[in-house]
This record gives structure tokens, sequence and C-alpha cells, in this order.
């Protein structure tokens, strides 16, 4: 159990590092946010309305773009068979990739919000469903982005592939966490936070098994 | 192109002596060919005497519909169509668990043929409902339940295929594919059960009659007789792609050993 705590805090300290990884995601998160009054016009009232689906898809788009840096850096130098043939079985070594991701990448975006509530007019209610939705939500784009991920991770030009492989998947995350954004009924948050739990608790291991299938 | 493609089915089943280690594992294969090639040419008749039939059904030996009129003919491709869209799937399933479980490379071979067979078909669905859908409909797309999670089908085919591509070598190519194939299969019950419950929240009452048009022998008679067609047309055109991709195989592994300088691993003229 050490070692998957201390993966998880590799996987965090190696992107801190880095610098500034988490800032990037946060900005290109509200830029995508900011494109949309540019694209249907600055209305208050039509923005309040598409307010939840404007901060669904930017968190998706967002997610998207770090799926690339979970297995390739690792697989490339070699650390990833290094895992492999370590002690702590591969399927804790994705959940600890997942949870890692997470707090990297979701969590960052939830913490952003209410500067996209303030830019699309919500109020402190619709903020609030919003982000909660976002933190059920979250959990199952994390995992379905970790399984196309390790799918690619062997791959020198599937940095698109991922992205192509998952989006149809994800849609219904993006269905059941606008429904449960826009409120009023309790339903579409039990269905995310179903979808969550399965989603997390399958990607482990089909995870694993498609980073031993891509292995030569 | 043609001399080594002989040599290599004959060679097949033979004892592998001197071959690399994935023709050694392609040699069930071997009596693949031999059994299918004897099975084209019988099926392929059949498929055409069956469209025929189907096609003479559907156009002079069935009614045209009291409310859609001779629109309602589109059916007799569309049903087929969408029915293949998610046979062929199920089927693409069952191989990915026959390459993961048994390592079987004809289960590989199999699903890296049906892949586009099934976008085909998922398109040519889409593309016959959109068709029908103007006149009845008044419109060439609707978000209706069944058209989007069709479109959402054709979009994970697409994605299996682009997987498929970014991989040089076939063999990984078809392990991993396989694992993307089963989240897949995990996953259409759900994107279909959201996109009900999305189109039924969204969307007022469908603009399909309730209860729908009752089906007489008239109309069953030809969409049945098609729908089997279909499927005959899907598993001719399944068995000589197999065939096809067995033997490009082969070629890319000849060529393969004969770029490679051994003495011993000389290229078969």
């Amino acid at each position: 159990m050490t070692g998957f705590f201390a993966l998880i805090a590799r996987e965090i300290r190696l992107s801190t590092r880095r610098g500034g990884e988490a800032l990037t995601l946060v900005m290109f998160f509200v830029m995508v946010t900011a494109l949309f009054p540019f694209a249907v016009g600055p209305d208050r009232e039509l923005l309040a309305r598409l307010a939840p689906g404007i901060v669904w898809t930017s968190a998706l788009l967002a997610m998207l773009l770090g799926l690339d840096r979970i297995f390739r850096d690792d697989h490339a130098d070699g650390s990833l068979a290094l895992l492999n043939h370590g002690q702590l079985p591969l399927e804790a070594v994705v959940g600890a990739k997942v949870i890692a991701h997470w707090l990297l990448t979701a969590l960052p975006l939830i913490v952003a919000t209410p500067v996209l509530a303030v830019l699309l007019g919500m109020d402190v209610e619709g903020w609030g469903r919003s982000a909660l939705s976002l933190l059920c939500g979250t959990p199952a784009l994390t995992g379905l982005g970790v399984l196309g991920a390790a799918t690619t991770a062997g791959l020198r030009r599937g940095g698109l592939v991922a992205p192509i492989l998952i989006l149809p998947l994800a849609v219904p995350v993006l269905i059941f966490g606008v429904a449960a954004a826009e409120g009023g009924i309790l339903a579409p948050t039990l269905f995310l936070l179903a979808i969550s739990l399965l989603t997390c608790a399958l990607s482990p291991f089909l995870g694993a098994l498609a980073l031993r299938a891509g292995d030569d | 192109m043609t001399a080594p493609l002989r040599d290599a089915r004959s060679a097949a089943p033979r004892p592998a002596t001197g071959f690399l280690g994935w023709l050694d594992r392609i040699g069930h294969p071997g009596r693949f060919l031999g059994w299918s090639g004897r099975l084209v040419l019988p099926l392929t008749v059949l498929t055409l005497l069956g469209l025929g039939l189907g096609l003479w059904l559907a156009f002079f030996g069935s009614p045209a519909d009291y409310q859609m009129g001779d629109t309602v003919r589109i059916m007799y491709v569309h049903v087929p169509s969408a029915w293949l869209s998610q046979f062929v799937y199920g089927g693409m399933a069952v191989a990915a668990l026959g390459t993961l479980v048994w390592r079987h490379p004809l289960a590989d071979v199999a699903a890296r043929t049906s892949a586009p067979l099934g976008a085909a078909f998922t398109a040519l669905a889409l593309y016959t409902g959109s068709l029908w859908g103007r006149p009845t409909w008044g419109t060439f797309w609707e978000w209706d339940g069944r058209m989007t999670s069709t479109l959402l089908m054709l979009f994970i085919y697409l994605g299996l295929i682009a997987l498929w591509r970014a991989f040089d070598d076939p063999l990984r190519a078809g392990r991993v594919v396989a694992v993307a194939t089963l989240i897949g299969a995990l996953n259409i019950p759900i994107v279909k059960f959201s996109v009900d419950w999305w189109s039924s929240l969204h969307q007022p009452a469908s603009v399909f009659v309730a209860g729908g048009p009752r089906m007489p022998g008239s109309i069953l008679a030809p969409l049945l007789v098609m729908t089997l067609s279909f499927t005959l047309l899907f598993v001719v055109l399944q068995i000589s792609g197999m065939r096809s991709e067995i033997l490009a195989r082969r070629a890319d592994g000849m060529a393969r050993r004969a770029a490679r300088p051994e003495p011993d691993a000389q290229a078969t003229p």
C-alpha cells in the first residue's frame, strides 16, 4: 500500500516540479469558456441558460488535454516496464494513475469554476450545482481518459487517437452531468455517481489489460 | 505478387520449419484459407439470389404504405443495415474475447475485417434513415434516441479503426484493439440508455405514430428476406475480407523476411 501512495505522490511531484501544468490547464478551461460568449453573443440570459453545457464541454476538452502525459513519458523512459515488473500489481499502478490524474486535472477545474460562474452570469446556486456535478462526474471522465491513455501508451503517433476513442463513450457523462448541473431532479446526479463508480472500479483492471496487451 | 502468395498457401499446412514465430501461429489460418475458399462462390450465389428475391419483393411484391407511400420501401434496406450495425459489433466483441483469452490469430483477423464492414453498415443505416426521414418527418436529421445512438455507434467503429491504423505491428494492434472493443461493448448499453433518457427528456412525443404501423405479411416477408440476404452479404464479405487479410499479412511477413540479410532466412522465390 505504501507503494501505491508513493506512486500518487510521485505523479504529483513530477507534475508540480515541471511547473505550471495545472495552471495551463485551468487557463485552457477558462479560455474555452470565454470563447462561447464570442461565438453565441453576450446575451446574459442566453449564456445563463447555456452555462451548464458550456462548463461541461470545456471541462471535457480540458480533461482530454492532459491524457498524453499519463503513460507516454513512463513508457518512453522505461519506468512503465519497471512498474510492470515491480511488486505492486499493474492494476494498482493504473488505479494510482487514475487518482493522481484526477487530483492533477479535475480538481483544479473544479476550483476554477467560480471564475466561470462570473463569466457566464450564473447565480450562486447555479455555480454550486455545476461544481457539484463536476465533482460527481469527473471521476468517470478520468477513468475513461486513463483507459484511452493506456490503449495508446506505446504509440508514437497516438496523440489524437485516445480522444477519438473516448469521446463517444463520454457522452453519457456529458448528458447526466449537464442534467445534474441544470438541477431540479436528483436522478441525473445519482446516475452520474453510478457511472463514475462503475468506471473507477473497472478502469484499473481494463487499463492494466490494455497496457499488458500493448507491451511488446 | 501472385507467385509468392500461391507459394505461401501451399506451404502453410506443412509443420512449420524455418518459419518465423508469427508464421507458426498462423498455421491454423492456413486451413481456414482451404475451406473458406470453397465456400465463397456458393455463398455469393446464394446472397445474390436472396438479394434479387428480396428486392423484387420489396419493389413489386409489397404494397405501398397508406401513410408513407412508396418511401416505406427504404425500410427494406434500412432495417437490415441497422440490425447488422449491432450484430457486427457483437461479433467483434466475441472475437475480442477470442484474441485476449485464446490468443487465436483468426479472431484478430476476424475483428479487423469486421470493423470497416460494421462501420459501413452503420453509415448505410444512418444514410437511408435520413433519406427516409426527409419525406416522413420533414427533416434529414432529428436528435432522436435511436438515430443518436446509431451515430455514436459509428463513432465507436471509426475510433477502433483509427486505433488499428495507429499501430505498426498487427499482432500488438489486435490485442490492444480487442481491449478497446471490450471497453466499448461494456459502454454501449450505458450510451444507449443515457441517450434514450436524454432524448425523452428533451423531445416532445416522437414523430413516429404511437403503436406503429402494424405489419402485414406482405411487408414482413420482403423485410425478412432482405435481412437474411444482408446477413449473408456480410458473411461473404467477412470471409473474403479475412482471406485477403491473412494473405496480406503473409505477404507482409515474406517481404520482411526477404529484407532480412541472414542466410538461413532466404526469401522463397
